[in-house]
């Protein structure tokens, strides 16, 4: 089997639709350990893409106007036990443009694996980026999984990313997005973890609301079970008059594992507003007592309760 | 046979006696209204009965359909076909309500159910059982998710709160849909028209069971803020 084969088997076991490599009104990007296997680009979308030392650096441009119709497709995989994949992105969004881009990043054998993203993106004036990124891990938790993002959204611009990984093992999650939103933006950053055994996660995620009215939303799900541990770390900061931001953070525990949210939380502005939540502890017990007494027992009940959250 | 029969039920939380030897029978498919002011200790008799935790009674009985059941978990109660609507349902995050409905029976169609609560299901079904719901809105979803499991035996807190007044008539068929299906309802209120409703209504105070008989017997000494205990003057308690 080719190694295109091969990722393409892993991304359809996955859950993900291979079909769309063929498709020619679908820009993709699939690479496999830090060799690109497939790509194509559509009017107005740019992608230029090189192999490096362990990765891949990629360019992405899309230009000014463009309504990029169909979702982007990024596939990045380490089908091996062993290896490094360092993905380097430039992504830029020119004026009025639009584009949501899905990342399918698929680590089914793990043992030795370390996946690292290194992402510059910058959202032009009224330009509107979404980005999905799903995690596919194998069981073995030999994994290792660094997201780094810095993001600038220009005037009007709006930058929603979610960021999940609630398929098999976690492994080692260091996530760092850090986003700057100028006047009139929006960004919302969610993401949402199941952690298992002696996972490892660490989340941070920035956002400095630096414009007049712009507006900022960081949410993150964490559930954990056995010895897992979580550190998820929210900062916002409000430094122009009418802007708005709110972390809202959620981790439920279970068994032994150990769960710490850090909201952080700064303002400069006196026209600013910030607000946080974070609730962390075990399943709720009216939530639980609900399920039950429409006849689940505490273990299903639990289970649908955390997959609602993570969902 | 009683559906549900309460023997000599005491119930003391701390130093406080919520529930004084309270006895009560609900029979097969009748509906029972229990009224009593705030405080009164009805939710703890719902808990009591559902099996919350916590809630096992200091002394007494609770009987369903023959069997001692004072030891059970809620979802062991619930297997025998006892369930209930909370008075503040709980919200869920990424649970819809089409999802909420079919818990325990993946195939069924929820539709119907929530019509009856007065509920348009193409408006609903697909929405989440989260806090973007209003308060009346949950409750009517619960009660329809209540009515899905055709129970044997439904606690319902205070269905009516919460819910505008013009809607009275969306619980009051909620409560027949239970009746047609054959369950027997605990019915907790303390809106007259709802309890009139009902083949059989008590009044509680001071954790007892302080008069038994036709709702509109039961709903004239409530109204009148009168109690047998004590001996038909104005209570102090009620
Ligand atoms: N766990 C508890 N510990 C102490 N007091 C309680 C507890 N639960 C309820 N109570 C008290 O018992 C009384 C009855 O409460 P409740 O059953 O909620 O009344 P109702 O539903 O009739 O309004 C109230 O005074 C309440 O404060
Ligand atoms: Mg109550």
């Amino acid at each position: 089997m080719s190694d295109l084969d091969a990722l393409m088997k892993a991304l359809g076991e996955s859950g993900g639709d291979k079909a769309i490599l063929a498709n020619g009104e679908i820009a993709h990007l699939a690479v496999s350990g830090h060799k690109i296997l497939s790509m194509r680009d559509v009017e107005g979308l740019e992608v230029e893409a090189k192999e490096i030392l362990q990765g891949i650096s990629a360019k992405v441009t899309v230009r000014a106007g463009v309504k990029i119709k169909n979702p982007v497709r990024l596939c990045f995989g380490i089908l091996h036990k062993k290896g490094t994949q360092k993905i380097k992105v430039d992504v830029k969004l020119e004026k009025d443009s639009s584009a949501h881009f899905i990342a399918h990043c698929i680590f089914p054998k793990a043992e030795e694996v370390k996946h690292i993203m290194d992402a510059v993106i910058d959202i032009g004036e009224n330009a509107e980026m979404k980005y999905s990124e799903t995690h596919y891990h194998g069981l073995y938790g030999g994994i290792e999984v660094i997201p780094k993002a810095v993001v600038k959204v220009g005037k009007g611009g709006r930058y929603l990313a979610d960021f999940t990984l609630t398929t098999g093992r976690v492994g080692r999650l260091n996530m760092d997005y850090s986003v700057e939103a100028g006047e009139n933006a929006v960004t919302e950053l969610t993401a949402r973890v199941f952690g298992h055994a002696d996972d490892d996660i660490k989340i941070k995620e920035k956002v400095v609301l630096s414009g007049e009215n712009s507006k900022g939303l960081i949410k993150t799900r964490v559930a954990l079970e056995d010895d897992a541990m979580a550190e998820v770390t929210g900062i916002t900061e409000g430094n122009a008059a009418g802007s708005r931001g709110h972390v809202d953070c959620m981790e439920i525990v279970k068994d032994r594992a150990v769960a710490k949210a850090i909201p952080i939380v700064n303002v400069t502005n006196s026209l600013a507003k910030v607000t946080h939540e974070a609730a962390i502890g075990s399943v709720d017990k009216r939530q639980l007592e609900t399920l039950m007494a429409h006849g689940l027992t505490p273990e299903e009940a639990t289970d649908i309760i955390v997959r609602g959250v993570l969902k | 046979m009683s559906v549900l029969e309460i023997k000599n039920l005491t119930y003391i939380a701390g130093e406080k006696r919520i529930l004084d030897g309270l006895s009560l029978l609900i029979g097969a498919s009748e509906i029972h209204a229990l009224l009593g002011t705030n405080g009164t200790g009805k939710s703890t008799l719902a808990y009591l009965v559902m099996g919350c935790e916590g809630y096992r009674p200091t002394s007494g009985e609770i009987i369903f359909k023959g069997n001692v059941i004072n030891d059970l978990k809620i979802h062991e109660r619930a297997g025998l076909g006892i369930t209930m609507a909370w008075q503040e349902p709980v919200r869920f995050e990424g649970i819809s309500v089409r999802d909420y409905l079919t818990l325990k029976t993946k195939d069924a169609d929820p539709s119907l159910y929530l019509e009856m609560a007065g509920l348009h299901p193409e408006l609903c079904l697909h929405r989440m059982v989260d806090k973007a719901l209003s308060g009346g809105e949950r409750k009517r979803i619960e009660l329809a998710s209540i009515l899905a499991l055709n129970p044997k035996l439904a606690i319902l807190d205070e269905p009516d709160s919460g819910i505008d007044m013009l809607s009275t008539q969306d619980i009051i068929n909620v409560i027949t849909a239970f009746k047609k299906n054959g369950s027997s309802v605990l019915l907790i209120t303390h809106r007259e028209e709802i309890a009139l409703m009902a083949d059989k209504a008590s009044q509680l105070c001071r954790g007892k069971i302080v008069c038994s008989g036709s709702p509109m017997e039961v709903a004239q000494y409530y109204k009148a803020r009168k109690c047998l205990v004590c001996d038909a003057e104005v209570c102090v308690y009620v």
